[in-house]
């Protein structure tokens, strides 16, 4: 019996009438938990009662604390007939089971009816005193800490990590229970978010006890997902990563400082087997799947690994000397390098960024899917299926990692795709080497006894450890500490299929691949050059209407063909962009009854250590007279998007004449356009076949080839203003200032199934296309602005319809430097001169005068291209297509000028911005008192609120609304509806945080968004699970030094 | 393919103001009752796209306009009781923007509300809306708002003790230069002042604000220092009672010769040459005075404005004065009945000249 809880009824607001005759209410209100229930005093004739209730006490198991929500209803009391509810409050009261998190909830919670929505305001207090619970044998997970934040918490030092943790509880759906045939749409929807919110308390709870048991105190990555399988019942599953975290005293951010010196690890013999083991996955079958060139996996489950890796492990991670000694003998090497940390059933890490000197090198993406079919769940306390589904995908990553010569897998996510008795599960990571001396043993350390990480002195030496055994060439540069996360960890004798190394462009000792796909987020260290942007391939795939295995069969056969195919076009993407790497890539696929689709996002960089990108060139494999003015044609279009986009990202090479000194091999592929480039005459030779020494070809071979290729090219590129990106901040700029907006857009589109497969592919790209668009008009205001954390997701809710949900933030950020805009004159003209010669690997040493003019305006070369291609009837609508971006490009330029939609562009003053008000906020902020107005409540998918930093974690946020309606048309047809719901949705999480005493919520997720209408009833239900941190946060003190350097550079360079 | 949703929702509700004014303004084709629903927003796109916000981009206009609009609906309620507003929680609005919101929801286009000047705020005018939108040039849906409105801000502080400009303020969170405009509407509405007729419609709405200023500083029971609760929009019926004495100084046959003469010394030489003051005096110091003693009666106090017009400021400006020689004459003219030994009611008189004349001299103009 180790816990009391408190609740205090304090008073009610704007509540609505509930009887016609008076126009007021009678209220009063019912505390529920558990089993327990209070009531208030009804407060006759008011819409504000004032109720002042006694304290009301339970006294319950702590276990009953976590697994269960505070139920708090507002009724009208009805003299003659049953008292009408008018909403209720669910508060999980987990955050006050924890010593450090919030002491007490109290304040303003809005009353909630999912069918009427927001029904008035009411406030209530909240206490628990929690008696400490010694038994051994506890069911309890007190004062285990909740993040959802993927990377150490702000004030927060991580002493340990364990590694990964994982759990899952089954039930059954209430709406799909025979009660459900009797019971009121209410009393239903209510059913289920209290069973979810038992749910997902019970699921919490369990996986506390794991974390409490390996020896932790906090599980940071907290995912939680909600499997809504239908008939067979209701998945709530959820991972992390556990580790044992200590509070920093004061308020200084994260950074790991302290040098404590780390017995050596020991060889275990059991490491050996480990690791034979994984050198023995290295089948051919494996090296196929991971290759990026085209798999023909004829399994049913597939899997990809997007980077170009040997499977050979190498020697990597060294724990500081003892690398060293092993250095020429490869087993022991291995022996040493394998931490206990491998014999971990899951070596996998929620986290996507990690402190300095963690991360040792990134391989690249491993991900494996598998189809299933749902059956009926029989004993939900032991839900073996769900887990045996889960626990195979884990381990098919598991083997990629090591095959992959990794020992784990950071960035790590699970996602579903559910279709009627159809269950798409995937899996993806990023392997990695991690620093092992930084991984808490478990199975040796007890619970407290914890080693810190080390801290930035020590860093260095753990690099040098690692290169070392590589090269064989000492630890001797410190430059590698910005590279070697790059560098490949195996051999380049042993590649496992065609691909290229090149030398770090960094350090030039190590080797690095020529492009690196990752799920996580850019590591502070690694340089890049220019600034990141997002990059989406898109796919839809038809397929046939089926069932039960056929089905399952149909969809697995289609994944592998569309995991390939997004994966060229991200490639392709990628090249154009002028970039070499991808970070926080996810790729979602969804499946519908008559559909496929697959959304990848990420964040496209140029990383300074990866070898440039070569040129883009075109090729036809079957060379056509007529089609050679085409072709020319369309590569022209391409090389002025790559010069475009490495004008617009500022990407400038760094000279490197050593370089162009290596041997130029053949390009790889048939040429077509080579001899349409007007430039190249002028080019020495040897620079020519140096730049296209890993020139990335595009072949077409036929109409779809080409439609392709178009598409590519349509691609709406980025206002001027604006940054975008699907990670946390816009790589390459400076800082954020402060937050403008976080929002989220839903649309569904109707397809038309009677489409052919590529125009079904092509208006599924328009549509995520004008998404993109339409965001970009909405926030013309804000410039200059970076929309971070893009959050892509897409479903296919019923048949012929499509959803796609962003969510993102809109933060302000910082101007360029004057030093960078000063450095932009001379540079432009290089760059002009660099991009006229055709060959974006080529940097003219020399520049000639008449280079510059040349860089006319674009698209007119394009219109020349229509007039010599007329027999290609779809290159006119591609050239159109072309055409257009310089409109959309101007106008949002044009708008800018605008009265009464003042820019900061166009005024070159902060001042004139709609969101002055915001920004002075912030600004204004740390002078009376440290924080945030009160009514002010930030949202932010990010870990961070700009220009703020984080003084206290409150706890977590995850709640579950269901909202339905059955006046659909009157409340705005369903664009109404949501639009009233997601508002609702905000306000309830904003009112939460506020109770708690917080002014923000960061890693903040609308994970599920399940829309379901009918029309013809004027009917129309929704989910939504929000999830998230609960913050308090202070304005950064230097902001203000900050924010007047920005404001100086905007006087300085004007748009 | 079609769009069947498309929802874009901030936690900050920022708003573009320019939108805000289409909507404001009746840009919209939806039905004039019920709540939350927008048919079709397609004249507030075409007005958009006129002024030039893209280069032909409709349907991003569409979108971003349908989605301002439902914000708009959903504040709309908000809006009408500002008291809840800002204690609400539903909507997160930065307070510049809240202020924005209240000051062009309650904002109003002087055409109409000069049509509407002293007129009942009743249902009945509600429905004679439609004649006054084409006279006044504004689209229906717009004046029913204003309509609306002025309604609202009356029923409110109707019967509110203190200023009724800073009631206004408060409650409505409004400028003080909006809540002057409104203090004027209510006063107006609630007097009833006739203001329609055609001699009358040289007369801008400015001029009346002004005039209902005047007389709320002077005329009302707050003027007089009572605290009743609808001190400043009711006038003072004590004093309105009283000056049916001032009745005196035109029918003493004796004191009018001698206030005559007063006013004519003083003014001699410094109004224009061609005011006919001996000629005119009597008809216009009649005509001022059975204003006064008219008052008394609730219809008459209705007529205030047209009877200054016709009373005085038409005789005069038949005779060409200027409005220096008006102002001339009435300040002559309220310092010479101070002078008159047999006049007693010189507080009266004060109070009821000091407004008398600086509503003429607003109104005295072409």
């Amino acid at each position: 019996m180790p816990g009391k809880l408190k609740v205090k009824i304090v008073a009610g607001r704007h509540l609505p009438v509930m009887d016609r005759a008076s126009d007021l209410t009678d209220a009063f209100v019912e505390v529920k938990f558990g089993n327990t229930t209070f009531k208030t005093d009804v407060r006759h004739k008011s819409l504000n009662p004032l109720w002042n209730s006694e304290w009301f006490k339970f006294e319950v198991d702590d276990e009953e604390l976590q697994d269960e929500p505070l139920q708090i209803t507002v009724l009208d009391h009805d003299t003659y007939s049953a008292n009408d509810a008018i909403g209720r409050v669910y508060i999980d009261i987990d955050p006050l089971l924890t010593n450090e998190a919030a002491h007490v909830i109290s304040g303003w919670f809005l009353i909630f009816d999912t069918i009427h929505g927001i029904r008035g305001e009411i406030n209530i207090t909240i206490k628990v005193d929690l008696f400490n619970d010694l038994n051994r044998f506890r069911q309890s997970s007190c004062g285990v800490k909740f993040f959802s934040t993927t990377c150490v918490p702000w004030c927060y030092r991580a002493v340990a990590m364990h590694g990964f943790v994982e759990e899952l509880v089954v039930n059954e759906d209430p709406e799909y229970q025979w009660i459900d045939r009797i019971r009121t749409p209410r009393a239903s929807n209510e059913a289920r978010q209290r069973l979810i919110s038992q749910m997902s308390g019970a699921l919490q709870r369990k996986l506390g006890l794991k974390v409490l048991e390996m020896g932790g105190n906090a599980v940071l990555g907290y995912l939680q997902c909600f499997d809504l399988e239908g008939e067979t019942g209701l998945v709530v599953r959820a991972i992390g990563t556990a580790c044992t975290l200590e509070k920093l005293s004061g308020a200084q951010p994260n950074i790991l400082s302290s040098p404590q010196r780390e017995p050596k690890e020991t060889a275990n013999p059991e490491e050996v087997a480990v690791n034979n083991q994984s050198s023995g996955s290295s089948s051919p079958r494996k090296i196929q799947t991971f290759s990026f060139s085209p798999p023909k996996p004829s399994s049913r489950r597939s899997s990809s690994s997007d980077t170009e890796l040997s499977l050979t492990p190498k020697t990597g991670v060294g724990s500081g000397s003892g690398s060293r000694e092993a250095n020429p003998a490869k087993t022991l090497c291995r022996q040493l390098t394998q931490t206990p940390f491998d014999q971990r059933e899951y070596p996998f890490f929620t986290l996507t960024s990690f402190p300095p000197g963690f991360l040792v090198h990134v391989a690249g993406v491993v991900s494996a899917r598998s189809v299933k079919l749902l059956d009926r769940i029989y004993n939900p306390d032991e839900p073996e299926t769900r887990d045996a589904w889960w626990a195979e995908l884990r381990q098919e990553i598991r083997s990629h990692a090591r095959a992959l010569g990794c020992h784990a897998v950071i960035g790590y996510s699970e996602h579903t795709s559910i279709c009627e008795e159809v269950c798409i599960l995937s899996a993806s990571g990023t392997a990695a080497i991690l620093n092992s001396r930084l991984l808490a043993d478990a199975s040796r350390a007890p619970a407290g006894d914890v080693r810190p990480w080390p801290g930035g002195s020590e860093r260095r030496e753990t690099e040098n450890g690692r290169s070392a055994p590589r090269d064989g060439t000492g630890p001797e540069d410190s430059l590698l500490q910005s590279c070697c996360i790059c560098h490949v960890p195996y051999d380049e004798l042993n590649l496992p299929f065609p691909m290229q190394l090149a030398l770090c462009a960094s350090c030039h000792l190590n080797k690095v691949p020529d492009v690196l796909f990752t799920t996580i987020e850019l590591p502070h260290s690694l340089a890049v050059i220019g600034k990141g942007c997002l990059i989406q391939a898109r796919l839809c795939r038809q397929k046939k209407k089926a069932q039960g295995e056929v089905n399952a069969a149909t969809i697995s056969g289609l994944l592998p063909f569309m995991e390939y195919e997004l994966h060229t076009q991200l490639m392709s993407k990628l090249k154009l962009r002028g970039m070499n790497a991808l970070f926080g890539l996810r790729v979602h696929i969804s499946v519908g009854e008559t559909m496929l689709v697959g959304v990848a996002s990420a964040t496209a960089v140029f990383v300074a250590a990866l070898p440039p990108p070569g040129s883009v060139t075109v090729a036809a494999k079957t060379p056509e007279p007529t089609c050679e003015g085409h072709l020319a044609t369309l590569q022209r279009h391409i090389d002025d998007l790559v010069a475009r986009n490495r004008q617009q990202y500022k990407i400038i090479l760094p000279e490197r004449v050593e370089e162009a000194a290596e041997p130029s091999p053949e390009p790889r592929h048939l040429r077509m356009s080579r001899s349409q480039s007007e430039s190249s005459e002028e080019m020495p030779d040897l620079d020519l076949a140096h730049g296209r020494k890993d020139a990335f070809v595009i072949e077409i071979d036929d109409v779809d080839a080409e439609e392709d290729v178009h598409m590519l090219l349509m691609d709406t590129p980025t206002p001027p203003g604006f940054y975008i990106c699907n990670t946390e901040t816009v790589p390459g700029v400076r800082r954020l200032t402060s937050n403008l907006q976080m929002f989220t857009a839903v649309r569904m589109y109707s397809l038309n199934s009677s489409l052919t497969a590529h125009a079904l592919n092509r208006t599924f790209n328009s549509l995520c296309d004008n998404l993109l668009k339409s965001l970009f008009f909405k926030l013309r205001s804000m410039t200059p602005c970076c929309l971070c954390h893009v959050n892509f997701s897409v479903s296919l809710p019923e048949d012929e319809l499509v959803q796609v949900t962003v969510t993102s933030l809109v933060a302000a950020c910082a101007r360029d430097s004057n030093k960078d805009e000063a450095m932009g004159g001379p540079k432009t003209e290089q760059l002009r001169g660099y991009l006229e010669s055709e060959d974006p690997l080529q940097f003219p040493l020399e520049l000639t005068s008449e280079a510059a003019p040349a860089l006319s305006p674009s698209h007119s070369s394009g219109r020349a291209g229509t007039v010599e291609s007329r027999t290609w009837p779809s290159l006119d609508d591609h050239v159109a297509a072309l055409a257009e971006h310089l409109p959309i490009c101007n106008s949002l330029c044009s708008m800018e000028g605008i009265p009464g939609l003042p820019s900061r562009g166009a005024q070159g003053t902060e001042m004139d911005s709609p969101h002055v008000e915001l920004r002075q906020r912030h600004r204004s902020a740390p002078s009376p008192s440290p924080t945030l107005p009160p009514p002010i409540v930030e949202l932010t998918p990010l870990s961070f609120v700009a220009g703020h930093h984080v003084n206290k974690y409150l706890g977590i946020i995850n709640v579950f609304f269901i909202r339905e309606t059955t006046s659909l048309r009157e409340e705005g047809g369903v664009s109404g509806f949501l639009h009233t719901f997601l508002i609702e949705v905000f306000s309830m999480v904003r009112a939460h945080v506020v109770a708690l005493g917080g002014n923000a919520v960061v890693s903040y997720r609308l994970k599920e968004c399940v829309f379901m209408e009918n029309l013809n009833k004027n009917q129309a239900q929704c989910l939504v699970n929000v999830s998230g941190d609960a913050v308090h946060v202070v304005c950064e003190s230097d902001s203000e030094v900050d924010l007047q350097g920005a404001s100086s550079d905007l006087q300085a360079c004007p748009m | 393919m079609s769009l069947e949703m498309d929802v874009f929702v901030g936690n900050t509700t920022l708003i573009d103001e320019e939108v805000y004014q289409l909507w404001l303004d009746g840009y919209s084709d939806s039905p004039l009752t019920g709540y939350g629903t927008i048919q079709t927003v397609d004249n507030a796109v075409a007005k958009r796209e006129q002024g030039g916000v893209t280069g032909g981009f409709v349907d991003l206009l569409l979108s971003d306009t349908m989605d301002q609009y439902r914000v708009f609906y959903r504040l709309e309620r908000l809006l009408q009781s500002p008291d809840k507003l800002s204690n609400q929680l539903l909507f997160q609005i930065p307070p510049s923007m809240q202020s924005v919101l209240f000051e062009r929801y309650y904002n109003f286009d002087e055409a109409f509300v000069r049509e509407l000047l002293g007129k009942k705020l009743s249902k009945g005018t509600k429905k004679d809306l439609d004649d006054i939108s084409i006279k006044a040039g504004v689209s229906l849906r717009s004046c029913r708002r204003q309509f609306d409105n002025f309604k609202r801000v009356f029923k409110v502080v109707e019967e509110m003790k203190g200023s009724l400009v800073e009631n206004v303020q408060q409650h409505f969170l409004l400028s003080e230069k909006l809540a002057r405009d409104y203090s004027a509407i209510v006063f107006f509405a609630n007097n009833r002042f006739e203001t329609g007729k055609k001699k009358m419609l040289y007369l801008t709405f400015e001029d009346f604000a002004f005039c209902a200023e005047q007389l709320i500083r002077s005329w009302t029971l707050g003027a007089a220092g009572s605290v009743a609760d609808d001190m400043d929009v009711d006038l003072d019926r004590e004093f309105l009672q009283d000056l049916k004495d001032l009745k005196v100084l035109i029918s003493d046959k004796d004191l009018l010769d001698q206030h005559k003469g007063l006013v004519c010394r003083g003014v001699r030489g410094k109004m224009s040459t061609h005011c006919d003051i001996e000629g005119n005096f009597k008809g216009l110091s009649r005509g001022l005075v059975n204003i006064a003693t008219k008052l008394m009666h609730s219809k008459d106090v209705r007529d205030f404005f047209i009877d200054l017009v016709e009373k005085f400021i038409e005789p005069c400006k038949s005779d060409h004065w200027s409005s220096e020689d008006v102002q001339l004459f009435l300040l002559q003219y309220t310092t010479s009945a101070h002078a008159l030994g047999t006049f007693r009611h010189q507080v009266l008189w004060e109070r009821y000249m000091v407004t008398i004349r600086s509503c003429i001299l607003k109104m005295y103009h072409d």
